[in-house]
């Protein structure tokens, strides 16, 4: 089965994402082997789905979006995994939150991922996750000269082995 | 994000994206990818699925621990409990973002 990447997307939007081959300076392949067996891996989860805590963290900057549209918050939020429901806020202007709200494991599943570690199927789970607001300027350049060093510096200093990312 | 995983992967850390955009990713470089064929924002699944939302997370962990070549892509066979009209409006945004508004008021004009 081949997943049909433009089912749910808007009928226009589609020549923004096909056909548009790799990002400039990006089309080497990039590879790090996975060496350890799973059951003794420590993951780490990553959304873009503009999760944050609603009392300890800043939201992303959505006015700042709204003032220059081409524009995305480019910074970078650490999820404790035993964050509950209830504190977390989605500030991501493309999607309709309301599901990951309801159920923050369809963006950021670090209940799963938990109950994972204690079935031993992985050898545990970072206690702080990452989390990112998905829509960025172009170039990407504040994600690749600061948020992305910050990001691998946070996950090594977790502890992890290997990152799951999903895009919201 | 594609590209994200691929400055982690390069700073020695294992990626895998879970994308509802498996051939962009491909496009992207990606090192691992699992496409699944749900809405945006639904990366794991239906809420409170959590039957689907392990099948994606155990999918996902196959691919990153046991892909041996560089863009292995594997799609999840699991089709959306919701009809697509439904299921298209429902991922939306209320109000078009920004970018979205730019580009039809630039349509307009033109």
């Amino acid at each position: 089965m081949i997943v049909d990447s433009y089912r749910f997307l808007p009928r226009t939007f589609r020549p923004l994402y096909e056909g548009r081959g790799p990002f400039p300076g990006e089309e080497d392949p990039v590879w790090t082997p996975f060496e350890k067996r799973l059951s003794e891996s420590r993951i780490a989860l990553l959304t873009s789905a503009g999760i944050y805590l609603k009392r300890s963290q800043p939201p992303f900057d959505l006015d700042g979006e709204r003032a220059r549209p081409d524009w995305g918050d480019p910074s970078w939020r650490s999820i404790p995994a035993v964050a509950e429901k209830g504190e977390l806020g989605v500030g991501h202007l493309h999607i309709n939150g309301a599901d990951i709200l309801a159920d923050p494991e369809i963006a950021l599943p670090t209940r799963l991922l938990e109950q994972l570690a204690g079935e031993g199927v992985v050898g545990g789970a970072v206690a702080n996750h990452v989390s990112v607001m998905g829509f960025q300027e172009r170039a990407l350049s504040d994600w690749r000269q600061t948020t992305a060093p910050a990001i691998v510096a946070h996950l090594r200093e977790q502890g992890a082995d290997a990152l799951v990312l999903a895009p919201a | 994000m594609p590209v994200l995983a691929r400055w982690i992967e390069a700073a020695g850390i294992p990626t895998v994206v879970v994308t509802m955009m498996p051939s962009v990713a491909e496009e992207r470089r990606a090192a691992r990818i699992v496409g699944v064929e749900f809405p945006f924002g639904h990366a794991f699944g239906m809420p409170n699925d959590r039957v689907m939302q392990r099948r994606v997370l155990e999918l996902a962990l196959r691919v990153l621990a046991g892909a041996s070549v560089f863009g292995t892509r594997v799609d999840l066979d699991v089709e959306w409990p919701v009809p697509l009209r439904e299921a298209y409006r429902a991922w939306q945004p209320k109000e078009p973002s920004p970018i979205v508004k730019k580009m039809l008021e630039a349509r307009a004009t033109s």
